[in-house]
């Protein structure tokens, strides 16, 4: 059976000051070592989720429990400890003068000795490729290495859990990819759970899981193949199908047999050359 | 204009001034501040220029880059020799042409005065040139440490510091894109007669305001979520080291004063 490291019970929350909920009633779990992804249109409250399983922002309603604590203001500290952030806005996280100071900076809110701060500090910037550019800059840095060296921060720290709040959104693809690789690896060295939101279909039909939000309720959950299946039923909650689904459906209503959806392009490429060549 | 200034410019080199811990260089020119009021005549006023002098030598920063540097500061010199050439009427009358005289206490004050100036100036300078900006923050947050007791938010004003010197080319380069945005919609930044080019500023500042905001309220919420939460219970990466070359300076300085308090008349 899966172990599941956060459980969100009825979960409702509301901003000062604001009339609609921007979660309602929200419930599920999210597992030990695995993917997921969280995708939805603008303001469907999938941002405001991750500040919750933070602790940025209280529930109203309902119950947080990640790592089988109970998230309150006194367990705060030691949860964010457990969960690290990644979000989209390169700059607006990078808090350091220098790339080695930023890693540094989450280390320094724990109180974590000098002499394993060095060490850590090399091996997360080592892991995300970066140790080369210790003294440098952010603003010498590109969008993509700036993430990286945010991911490094977060992986510091070495948390349970990592949220990615759209980390690739301003990347262009190949910083993209750098990233998306990046934590892949991390994921598999250390047995993270990642959580990633984002708006790119093709990142999360990679995923293990995927939660589509709509307007601050929990619309659907499955596994990728589960969810595109929903076809139209997702460009009306204002998401768009990956190109390859897309093909599949298109190639199918051709009459070319297709035994599923293929969620990623290779997949599909493999499958209509060997069809091909079986004839 | 801006790239001839050479206040807060870093200038990177290998020297014992480079080398010195931000703690005893802020220090050292603390100290070196007050010691010059101890000057009061020729001969001393001579040492404290050849001390100056030896140390700028010893920075390894470029003399004509200096000098350069400090242009406006050199008129700003002169001018005050010059008011006091005609303003101070003490002892014998040096030089008189019509109704200008000028005297030799004038002279001797302008004199000294000047250099006395020019003396603080070049070792200010000195100490930002050799020191990068953060490592003058850190030397600032240690020093101001006891000031703790007092409650003086000391840990806070130096991540202040830190976080502005951060922030800073994010800034210029946002201007510069704003600027630029605002002129392909027909905004003219240069030229055109004052008033015009003040009301150019206000869509530059608006939208480099907002932005800022934003910035802010993100930048408080990551460093939130990395388990920031005040000075208390910190642990500092960085670290100053206090070595020999520390210590030789500040005995130097030391010397000097000493001969300073006792070739002064
Ligand atoms: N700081 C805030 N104060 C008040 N209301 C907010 C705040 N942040 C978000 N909201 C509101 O809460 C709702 C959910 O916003 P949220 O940022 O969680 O959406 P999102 O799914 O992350 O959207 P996006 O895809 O644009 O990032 C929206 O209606 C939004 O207007
Ligand atoms: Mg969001």
């Amino acid at each position: 059976m899966k172990n599941p490291v956060v459980t969100i019970e009825n979960v409702s929350f509301k901003y000062d000051g604001q009339e609609q909920y921007a979660l309602k009633d929200v419930s599920f779990q999210i597992y030990d070592d695995e993917w997921l992804a969280i995708v939805g249109h603008n303001g469907s409250g999938k941002s405001t989720l991750a500040k919750l399983l933070n602790g940025l922002q209280f529930p109203e309603e309902g119950r947080i429990q990640i790592g089988g604590i109970d998230l309150t203001e006194e367990t705060v500290w030691d949860i964010r400890k457990l969960i690290g952030m990644v979000f989209q806005n390169p700059d607006n996280q990078f808090v350091g003068t220098t790339v080695q100071d930023d890693v540094a900076f989450g280390l320094e809110n724990n109180g974590i000795p000098r002499e394993d701060m060095v060490e850590r500090v090399q091996s997360s910037l080592k892991s995300v490729k970066m140790e080369q550019f210790l003294d440098q800059e952010p603003h010498h840095l590109s969008g993509g290495q700036k993430q990286r060296v945010a991911i490094a921060g977060v992986i510091a720290l070495r948390p349970k859990i990592i949220v990615l709040d759209e980390a690739t959104s301003m990347l262009d693809p190949r910083g993209r990819e750098e990233v998306l690789d990046t934590i892949r690896q991390l994921k598999n060295d250390h047995q993270m759970t990642v959580i990633s939101i984002t708006h790119d279909l093709e990142e999360a039909a990679k995923a293990d899981r995927i939660i589509v939000m709509n307007g601050g309720e929990l619309y659907r959950e499955g596994t990728p193949e589960e969810i595109f299946q929903m076809d139209e039923e997702l460009v009306k909650l204002g998401l768009d199908i990956p190109f390859p689904v897309k093909m599949s459906k298109m190639l199918k209503a051709k009459g070319i047999p297709l035994n599923k959806h293929y969620l990623s392009e290779e997949e599909l490429v493999t499958q209509l050359w060997t069809s091909h060549s079986n004839k | 204009m801006m790239e001839k200034m050479i206040f807060g410019r870093y200038i990177p080199a290998e020297s014992p001034l480079h080398r010195m811990d931000p703690r005893s260089k802020i220090l050292l020119v603390f100290l070196f501040v007050c010691v010059v009021f101890i000057a009061n005549n020729a001969i001393t006023y001579g040492l404290l220029a050849v001390y100056t002098f030896l140390m700028v030598l010893s920075s390894k920063v470029p003399i004509r880059f200096i000098l350069g540097g400090l242009r406006i500061v050199l008129w700003l010199v002169l001018f005050t020799l010059v008011l006091h050439l005609f303003f101070t009427k003490e002892g014998d009358v040096l030089f008189q042409w019509g109704s200008i005289s000028i005297y030799e206490g004038g002279l001797k004050q302008g004199i000294f005065i000047s250099v006395r100036f020019f003396l603080l100036i070049l070792m200010t300078s000195l100490l930002t040139l050799t020191t990068t900006p953060i490592e003058i923050t850190d030397g600032i947050e240690v020093l101001l440490d006891p000031l703790k007791k007092i409650k003086f938010p000391v840990h806070e004003l130096a991540l202040m510091m830190s976080i502005s010197l951060r922030f800073i080319p994010t800034l210029m380069e946002e201007t510069d894109k704003i600027m630029k945005a605002q002129t392909a919609r027909g905004v003219e930044f240069s030229g055109g007669p004052i008033k015009d080019r003040v009301k150019a500023i206000i869509p530059l500042l608006i939208p480099l305001f907002i932005g800022s905001f934003k910035r802010a309220e993100e930048l408080a919420t990551a460093m939130e979520a990395r388990g920031y939460r005040g000075g208390e219970g910190r642990t500092k990466y960085r670290q100053l080291r206090w070595g020999f070359v520390d210590t030789v300076m500040l005995l130097i300085l030391a010397f000097v004063t000493a001969a300073l308090v006792l070739f002064r008349s």
